[in-house]
């Protein structure tokens, strides 16, 4: 491929290893799904008889396409959500800055260094008081609080680095700031726009500590599925890693479908 | 069709102020051109004309109307910008129909519109090509034609030109003067290339540090500067500046001892110098002559030969001047040489830079690039 590759081998050999050290747990863990109980707790081995008895059985105990769908309504929701209150406050702060825009930047961002667990009370109690306790709503609105710092700083990053020349033009051309905003901006930073959704996706498919504390059962995504198999009986491996291989798969998938156009968000601007 | 006038205009960028009380007007069809060096304001005054920018005081007048308070698409004018601009996502048609479009002008008649201008800038065969498929100069060509189909009646261009290499520079520049021409539209022009200033302009607004310094027609800024600043920015290569004494003045001029020690009379109002003054003599390249009795010596140092010039540099005593001679001079560098000028092509400064007042006008200085056609054909602005 590269020249850097073919002159000096060892770094696409190092690239491997480290890939592959990163990738084994979750290797482990779809091939424990495939294993019985007994193998799973055996010594660990590369050869068994592959059985889909754990599959079978955690179907049978507890419903993944409910879950599923939990998963995927509430990222999808709360991505929207916070796209639409991120491009207004990141428009307006890249291209109508005050003083005090670069110390919001960072204020918000620094609400991502609280742990979570700091407002846990306030915000279970409000969420009773509002009868959002395990509903899909409210762990949407959640999440969506939870992304915004960082879809707000990434979308900032984005319209920062287009050419402020252009939507000058556009003004210059009529346009009003809604026009600006839906006829320049947004199809100019589609592939940023596009690359923050999909991590913010993630980010809410991924999430745990909301949705275990928030939800019980009707509006529990796969996180506390997966959760719900680590009971106090005792672990059971191969069911535990059989239901995470399930709740993983999807957004592995997206994640891999979608990477040319994540990798291209990522690097947006850096190279022109 | 449309006049600008600026009164006292001031811009302030937090404590430091830019533009500092900037009185100008511009006339109906004129073609203006703001000229200085990088950092003199020129683009931030083009921007407050053009309402992307709000000025900290003093007045806007587009047609006589205050227009400070006014967004920019409803001044009745059009920007080129010096990246171009242009919408990346867009073909060179809806880039240039963008206007129209937010404008809610029919298709049919936007289509009409668009075709008329890319038959102006020979476009029409780019028009279904996004911005990327363009050379440099086709999408200078398409921010030109986004500006003549909103039909303005004023047009600002921001260093249009400084993006092109300078063969494509010296094509755009004739086009534009042209394109002045066929429109019959308002222009303001900014640029820091004095070349474009001189060859494209009616007026020239030649601006330092926020201030503007001169107004005038090319060959005015050329032949009767105002101070020692613009005289060296007006005119390439630049002015020469020896100091000198002041000896002696009269009606007929003031006559100064120069560096060498040898003597002339320059044909400047003199009333308030005293002899023994130490003054400023400036005297363009071009108007030093290679001159076996000259008042002036030195040695060559440098030879740059374009062929039908060449320029010699030439290191006196006490100063290194540039003398730009015909193509055919032989002189080789080292070789120590006589020349001189004549005086009245001479120009004196001041203490304070400022020039004195020459006791001729030189014909040349009223002289219109269009030669007047404004007033000669009354409406026919473009549509």
């Amino acid at each position: 491929m590269s020249a850097v590759q073919t002159k000096r081998p060892w770094v696409g050999v190092l690239a491997w290893v480290i890939a592959l050290i990163i990738f084994f747990p979750i290797l482990w863990m779809v091939l424990t799904g495939f294993k019985t109980e007994a193998d799973a707790i055996a010594s660990p081995s590369l050869f068994f008889t592959p059985t889909l008895e754990s599959y079978v059985e955690v179907q049978g105990r507890a419903d993944y396409p409910k879950h599923a769908f939990n998963s995927i309504t509430i990222s999808l929701a709360s991505t929207l959500l916070a796209l639409l209150i991120a491009i207004p406050s990141a428009y307006a702060m890249a291209f109508l800055p005050t003083k005090r825009t670069k110390a919001t930047l960072l204020w918000m961002l620094s609400t991502k260094m609280l742990p979570p667990v700091g407002v846990l009370m306030p915000i279970y109690l409000l969420s009773r008081d509002l009868g959002l306790l395990d509903t899909r709503t409210g762990l949407t609105i959640v999440y969506t609080m939870m992304n915004l710092p960082i879809v707000v700083w990434m979308l900032y990053t984005f319209f920062k680095d287009l050419p402020r020349d252009i939507l000058e033009a556009g003004r210059m051309d009529g346009a009003n700031t809604f026009q600006e905003v839906t006829l320049l901006l947004l199809p100019l930073s589609m592939p940023g726009i596009a690359s923050t959704g999909l991590l913010s996706i993630i980010l809410s498919w991924n999430e745990a500590f909301w949705s275990l504390n928030l939800t019980a059962s009707k509006a529990a995504p796969l996180t506390a599925y997966i959760a719900s198999f680590s009971s106090p009986e005792g672990l059971f491996w191969a069911k535990l890693s059989a239901a995470s291989t399930m709740a993983i798969a999807p957004i592995l998938i997206f994640g891999w479908m979608t990477q040319k156009q994540m990798v291209r968000g990522l690097t947006f601007g850096a190279v022109k | 069709m449309a006049t600008l006038e600026l009164k006292n205009v001031i811009k302030e960028f937090d404590d430091t102020r830019v533009i500092q009380g900037v009185d100008l007007e511009v006339n109906d069809r004129e073609f203006v051109v703001f000229v200085g060096p990088s950092g003199c304001g020129k683009s931030t005054l083009l921007r407050m004309i053009a309402g992307l920018e709000s000025a900290s005081s003093g007045d806007i007048l587009i047609d006589g109307k205050r227009v400070n308070d006014v967004g920019p698409a409803d001044r009745d004018l059009a920007m080129v910008f010096q990246s171009y601009a242009l919408y990346p996502h867009m073909t060179v048609e809806d880039n240039m129909g963008f206007s129209l479009r937010l404008a809610k002008v029919p298709k049919e008649e936007r289509r009409k519109k668009v075709e008329e201008a890319a038959r102006i800038l020979q476009l029409e065969p780019l028009l279904d090509r996004k911005p990327k498929a363009l050379s440099g100069g086709q999408r200078q060509r398409v921010a030109i034609g986004r500006a003549i189909v909103r039909n303005p009646g004023i047009f600002l261009f921001d260093e249009p030109l400084s993006n092109l290499d300078a063969a494509l520079r010296v094509k755009m520049r004739v086009e534009l003067a042209r394109l002045h021409d066929e429109l019959d539209a308002t222009m303001i022009y900014v640029t820091h290339d004095q070349i474009e200033a001189m060859t494209m302009a009616d007026k020239i607004v030649v601006l330092q540090d926020g201030i503007v310094e001169q107004i005038g027609s090319p060959m005015e800024l050329y032949h009767h500067p105002r101070n020692r600043f613009v005289a060296g920015f007006i005119g390439s290569p630049k002015m020469n500046f020896l100091s000198v004494e002041a000896v002696a003045s009269d009606a007929s001029g003031v006559r100064v001892r120069l560096p060498a020690g040898g003597e002339c009379s320059v044909p400047v109002d003199g009333a308030t110098q005293q002899p023994g003054h130490t003054l400023t003599l400036g005297v363009r390249p071009e108007h030093l002559v290679l001159d076996d009795n000259g008042v002036l010596e030195g040695e060559i140092q440098v030879i740059e030969r374009l062929g039908g010039m060449t320029s010699l540099h030439i290191q006196t005593q006490d100063d290194l001047l540039t003398l730009v001679a015909d193509g055919e001079v032989t002189h080789r560098v080292h070789e120590r040489v006589r020349f001189g000028f004549e005086s009245h092509r001479a120009h004196l400064f001041g203490q304070e830079g400022t020039a004195l007042t020459s006791l001729h006008r030189h014909p040349l200085t009223e002289i219109q690039r269009l030669d007047n056609k404004a007033s000669s054909n009354g409406e026919s602005r473009h549509s």
